[in-house]
């Protein structure tokens, strides 16, 4: 009994029980507290979900997307059985069928494609956080085409840091929240360390520390910034250049930071047109030399005690001539291309905007430097007494590097914070552990294929030059399907999902047979040209047979995928599944700590609603590796050597001693990093609150990628098997090789039609040039950039079938800055037409001022093609919403000599989003106010969901 | 009519930093899922998964466009929920006295045993905060949480709000405004904390503390790095000096 006479229970019961898991609701994979209770039914249901306050990533708090885990759960458009097509592809029309023959069928399917020819299995996955599994199960297979989701993500992102430095931002590392004196944010990705940023903001305010946001819309973290810097679209680079720029002329760089860790002394061969020009000048033993400016002589860079210079011509002891890459790198941007004024039209951002940055950049880190009483040594054996940094931080994402030109800005935003001296110092940049990882500590690509046989080594990795390209023997065809390290896309490090379906459809460079998925989007919001891929899982050959023969897809919702696959495998969700965030993939360290987790069924599937028959993906994978007889997967006898899963996450060792999970290893469960398998594995991870965290000794806290103590903590916990170098890539050499090789120079060469481009974009040094989709359109034609942005309720299609987050973002209009709108007649409410060169799509318009005056946007992933999702065919989704992803295809437009070029990054691969150039006009106001285009509804055998929801009825409390 | 308490022994209630609230939500959801399973009837949607998804929610975020004249255009997230006003007319117009404000503590309640649902109380609220629940037709409003923050079956550190227990951004700070010395008379104090329309005379517990002045692209100059190149030997000459310097370091 409460005062006043009201009858009021201040404590309430809350839950029966707490179970601690790792969210999945995006990729931030924070720790979550899921409260259970008994419901009607008598079985445990989901009462609230709360973050964990030990957990290292979200340290308690929990974003919208993670509060309304409950809803995503008891989704009515979870699948219940294994689905056999019964219509015709994308109809949405199964029939249920058993595990048992599913499981049969798929083993049939794929166990007679790997003795006949295992490349005719296409097995990509898309959101998964299981690639050391999926990835070993595809190399156990044999087929060289897999990969995951980075390709149409991020891998810009990773792929550029990790040539540059050994790292990148996210899971490679982060912001030092604690000690930054300035804070710089360009195009972030939202569930890309989407709690730890918002953490990391909040702490930065308190500090009253100057935040930069550096975006086209001024929406989320860029509305808190104490800056904005609209930039227009695809010119980062250029910006982050222009500051560059600014700092070299007025000397605000750290040479000695330069000349410890970095290859800016490095000698270059000057040797115009010959063979090994702009290759480093190397002694016998293959060590890249530098010139002592002291004793006047060429010495290996390894040596300890050098004095190397930073400029000035040197004669070899062979006679050829050589430059510092220093110098080459101050004359390439002391030069005027990169001046403020030559820069602001294109980038949209002001000459004295650009000169006050840059001031700002340079007095945070040379006059208010930040010292920590802490002696550390170097891996050259020097002792150091203190750690001084340059407190200077950035973080970016997909905004920059979804671009054409997108690996040359992330390596100009890594060489912006090499110059200042901010890579792992303190208030600057640090590494998240396993990282450093430089590309000396990480393996190349493999390709191949023989029936029956496994692949010689993992499919993903970084190479070197083009020696290592997966070619067939004529040094042009690509190995994959998805044309990854060929000539197309080189250093294509998380391959090209999002040419998959376009190349097997078009027999490019082959046909499959088997095209085998992972919760992946691709007939809608993870593709370009959706309508196109649509059609393309439709295409029949002249016999009446889908040129795609089979397709197998998992995923626990029925999601616009579902309705093109032929065998549905039902996923569970995330609550009712094992899972490692593993210490082989990239866990969830934090600077201070290396920390992995798991998932664990929190609730049994069969206790979760009427009929429910889902199983774990990998699970399933695992099952299907022992009816195949993967090896690794059988017992000498044939018989499955992991039960699940689970098993497998205890059991499993990579190599001898390093597993999936890092956390409490050995027979007693007393060992970190490197042990046995530990039965008890699983129990004392769910007993610590589902993660395990190591955390890194104070001398190994920063310079780790020439910390000595961190190089000895990092073998002992297995993170590597011995020291791995890493002297920063300022001047990246394997660039230099496809260069030369565009130039005619080695054994491999590119296809004429492929040099001029090669010439052009693998500059050794960061460049800037325009992304390849307007340069190949008349901009008076498509005169705008159209981009997305991601809602911070919403991950991507999955927030669509959330009955609370499609009350936050059931719709998207198209936000047009008021300029454009006077200027095309629209006002809010209004319907526009967008096109581009490949399409057009039919939008509601709203009117916005904070965001680049070229660019229209909108939120990413809403629009659904109706029907799916178990959504009514009339849901504002499906009828309001729209994507951009109709307007941008898969190929640039075609060139005079009819070539069509892959609309990604020339290096990476990485889709070109961002690229998208459109024009706008009003529609009719007469149109039926309906978005454009639509599709027929897709059909499910799912029930209707209710008409009304009245969550945790059972618990109300009176009052 | 509803009496409102002649004062409260204390003054619980809510500090909302539009200076670091990023509109991401989380306190909206979060609040739902808390709310749904505990005080009262549940907040029912409706048509969750149809054409016109709506339902009932204590707290909600509205996204403001400002558009000054001498700076860029900026975006405002202003998160709204009830503000436990001291002279809640929410209360007063109330003819059941169901819609009530606790002596001790200040929150401002509905006894749903009491409530018929005439909505009068939602319509003399200036603020919007208060939402008719579809299904059961009692009206919903924030609670502060009162089934978390004196509950003896939550930890000690998570007796306070669901919404300000999850905010990712440390925007939302939940204190006593009775006690000059607590947290968020503090924040109040130091950050220029204000009423939300102050004009209405509802004497709002809640605070809202301004976005700080944004930097203009255009403001002055603070810092202009001098130019080496303006130096003996340019670039390269102000290199050698400065390598020679190191050298000797």
């Amino acid at each position: 009994m409460g005062g006043d006479g009201h009858n009021l229970e201040l404590s309430p019961h809350v839950s029966d029980e707490i179970r601690k898991t790792t969210c999945y609701m995006c990729a931030c994979r924070c720790g979550i507290n899921v409260h259970l209770r008994k419901g009607e039914d008598g079985q445990p249901k989901i009462r609230y979900i709360e973050g964990n306050r030990d957990h290292p990533i979200n340290r308690g708090v929990l974003c919208a997307k993670g509060s309304a885990g409950i809803m995503q759960h008891y989704s009515p458009a979870r699948l219940k059985k294994p689905l056999l097509r019964v219509g015709e592809r994308g109809k949405g029309a199964f029939r249920e069928i058993e595990w048992e023959e599913a499981l049969a069928l798929a083993s049939e399917w794929l166990g007679e494609v790997r003795q006949r020819d295992p490349k005719k299995l296409a097995f990509f996955t898309g959101r998964d956080q299981s690639q050391s599994l999926t990835g070993w199960w595809a190399q156990q297979y044999g087929t060289p085409n897999f990969a995951a989701h980075g390709g149409f993500c991020s891998v810009n992102m990773a792929a550029g840091g990790i040539y540059t430095f050994g790292g990148a931002f996210w899971e490679f590392g982060a912001p030092d929240w604690d000690r930054t004196e300035l804070f710089m944010i360009f195009g972030v990705a939202e569930d890309h360390d989407s709690n730890p940023i918002k953490m990391g903001l909040a702490k930065l305010k308190d500090r009253g520390v100057k935040i930069i946001g550096v975006n086209p819309v001024r929406t989320g973290y860029n509305a808190i910034a104490d800056e904005w810097v609209g930039i227009t679209p695809g010119t980062d680079g250029l910006f982050i250049l222009a500051l560059v720029h600014e700092l070299l002329k007025a000397g605000s760089i750290d040479l000695d930071y330069l000349l410890r860790y970095t290859n800016a002394p490095w000698l270059v061969v000057q040797n115009e047109g010959a063979e090994d020009h702009g290759l480093f000048a190397r002694n016998e033993a293959g060590e890249p030399l530098v010139f002592d400016r002291q004793q006047e002589v060429c010495v290996s860079s390894k040596g300890k005690a050098v004095k190397p210079a930073l400029n000035g011509q040197v004669t070899l002891p062979d006679g050829r001539k050589a430059r510092p890459a220093f110098e080459l790198l101050a004359q390439k941007y002391l030069s005027d291309e990169y001046a403020p004024e030559a820069v602001s039209e294109r980038t949209g951002v002001s000459p004295s905007q650009i000169r006050r940055l840059a001031g700002e950049i340079a007095q945070a880190a040379f006059e208010r430097e930040v010292v920590i009483d802490q002696p550390w040594t170097d891996m050259k054996g020097e002792r150091h007494e203190k750690m001084v940094g340059r407190p200077v931080s950035f973080h970016a994402m997909r905004g920059i590097s979804a671009h054409s030109n997108g690996f040359q800005t992330c390596r100009a935003l890594h060489l912006l914070q090499i110059l200042l001296g901010s890579i792992d110092s303190p208030g600057g940049f640090r590494f998240k552990p396993p990282y450093p990882r430089p590309i000396d500590g990480q393996p190349k690509p493999h390709g191949g294929c023989k029936p029956g046989e496994p692949l010689a080594g993992p499919h993903l990795g970084f190479l070197r030059g083009p020696e290592e390209l997966l070619l067939e023997d004529d040094g042009i065809t690509p190995q994959r399907i998805d044309k990854a390290f060929s000539w197309d896309a080189p250093m294509s490090s998380h391959g090209l999902m999002h040419m998959v379906i376009s190349n097997a459809c078009a027999g490019d460079p082959y046909p499959v047979d088997v095209l085998f998925m992972y919760m992946a989007n691709m007939s809608w919001n993870s593709s370009m040209n959706s309508g196109g891929v649509m059609k393309m899982l439709q295409e029949k050959d002249d016999n009446g047979d889908y040129r795609i023969p089979k397709i197998i897809y998992s995923d626990a919702y029925n999601s616009e995928m579902v309705a093109f696959a032929d065998l549905v495998l039902p996923d569970t969700t995330y609550l009712e599944r094992h899972d490692c965030i593993s210490i082989l993939d990239r866990p969830i360290s934090e600077p201070e700590a290396l920390a992995d987790s798991l998932r664990w069924p929190v609730v049994d599937p069969a206790t979760q609603g009427e009929g429910r028959d889902v199983r774990g993906f990998q699970s399933v994978l695992l099952d299907l590796g022992g009816r195949l007889g993967l090896p690794g997967m059988v017992k000498p006898d044939g018989s499955a050597i992991y039960k699940d899963y689970a098993d497998y996450m205890v059991n499993h060792q990579r190599r001898p001693g390093v597993g999936p999970l890092a956390g409490w290893r050995g027979k007693d469960g007393e060992q970190q990093g490197r042990g046995e398998p530990n039965p008890e594995q699983i129990n004392r991870y769910i007993e610590n609150g589902g993660f395990f965290q190591a955390h890194v000794p104070a001398e190994a806290q920063y310079f780790k990628h020439a910390n000595r103590a961190w190089s000895d903590w990092a073998i002992e916990m297995g993170l590597q098997d011995g020291p791995v170098e890493n002297v920063f890539q300022l001047y990246l050499e394997p660039l230099r090789k496809f260069q030369l090789a565009a130039e005619g120079h080695g054994k491999r060469l590119p296809p004429e039609s492929h040099r001029a481009r090669i010439k052009a974009t693998f500059d050794p040094l960061p460049i800037w040039y325009p992304p390849f989709e307007g340069q190949q359109l008349d901009e008076n034609e498509f005169p705008y950039h159209a981009i997305t942005q991601r809602p911070a309720a919403m991950y991507h299609s999955w927030g669509s079938q959330n009955a609370w987050l499609r009350q936050i973002h059931g719709a998207n209009p198209l936000y047009v800055p008021g300029a454009i709108c006077d200027e095309a007649g629209l006002v809010d409410g209004d319907w526009a037409f967008v096109t581009s060169h490949h399409g057009r799509i039919k939008v509601p318009v709203r009117r916005m001022e904070a965001v680049n005056e070229k660019t229209l946007w909108t939120w990413n992933a809403i629009g659904k093609r109706s029907g799916a999702w178990n959504l009514d065919d009339d849901a504002p989704e499906a009828k309001k919403g729209f994507l951009l992803n109709h307007l941008i295809h898969e190929l640039l437009p075609p060139k005079a000599d009819g070539l069509r070029w892959s609309n990604s990054d020339p290096i990476t691969g990485q889709a070109a989003w961002f690229d998208l150039r459109v024009r706008i006009e009003k529609a009719d106001p007469q149109d039926h106010p309906v978005s454009l285009p639509q599709f027929e509804p897709q059909e499910d055998g799912l029930e209707q969901p209710a008409h009304q929801l009245t969550y945790g009825r059972e618990w109300g409390e009176g009052t | 009519m509803t009496s409102l308490p002649e004062t409260t022994e204390r003054a619980l209630g809510l500090v909302i930093d539009l200076d670091t609230c990023v509109g991401c939500h989380a306190c909206v959801v979060n609040c739902k899922e808390w709310n749904t399973g505990g005080y009262g009837a549940p907040l029912a949607d409706m048509d969750p998964y149809g054409a016109e998804p709506e339902g009932a929610w204590l707290n909600r975020i509205h996204t403001f466009e400002v558009s000054p004249e001498d700076a860029p255009a900026s975006i405002v997230h202003f998160p709204k929920s009830c503000l436990h006003c001291a002279d809640a007319p929410c209360v007063t117009v109330c003819p059941t006295g169901a819609s009530y404000k606790r002596s001790e503590d200040g929150i401002v309640l509905v006894d749903e045993s009491m409530c018929i649902g005439c909505g009068l109380c939602a319509w003399s609220c200036p603020y919007g905060a208060r939402e008719m629940d579809p299904v059961e037709n009692v009206m919903k409003k924030c609670t502060l949480c009162v089934d978390r923050i004196y509950n003896d079956n939550i930890p000690e550190e998570d007796r306070v709000p669901a919404c300000v227990r999850t905010c990712p951004s440390g925007a939302r700070h939940f204190g006593d405004f009775s006690d000059p010395q607590s947290n968020v008379s503090q924040l109040v104090a130091e950050r220029g904390g204000f009423d939300l329309m102050p004009e209405m005379g509802t004497a709002p517990v809640n605070k809202y503390l301004p976005p700080r002045p944004k930097a203009k692209p255009e403001c002055a100059t603070t810092t202009t790095p001098a130019s080496v190149q303006a130096e003996v030997g340019g670039f390269l000459g102000w290199l050698d000096r400065a390598l020679e310097k190191l050298g000797k370091d």
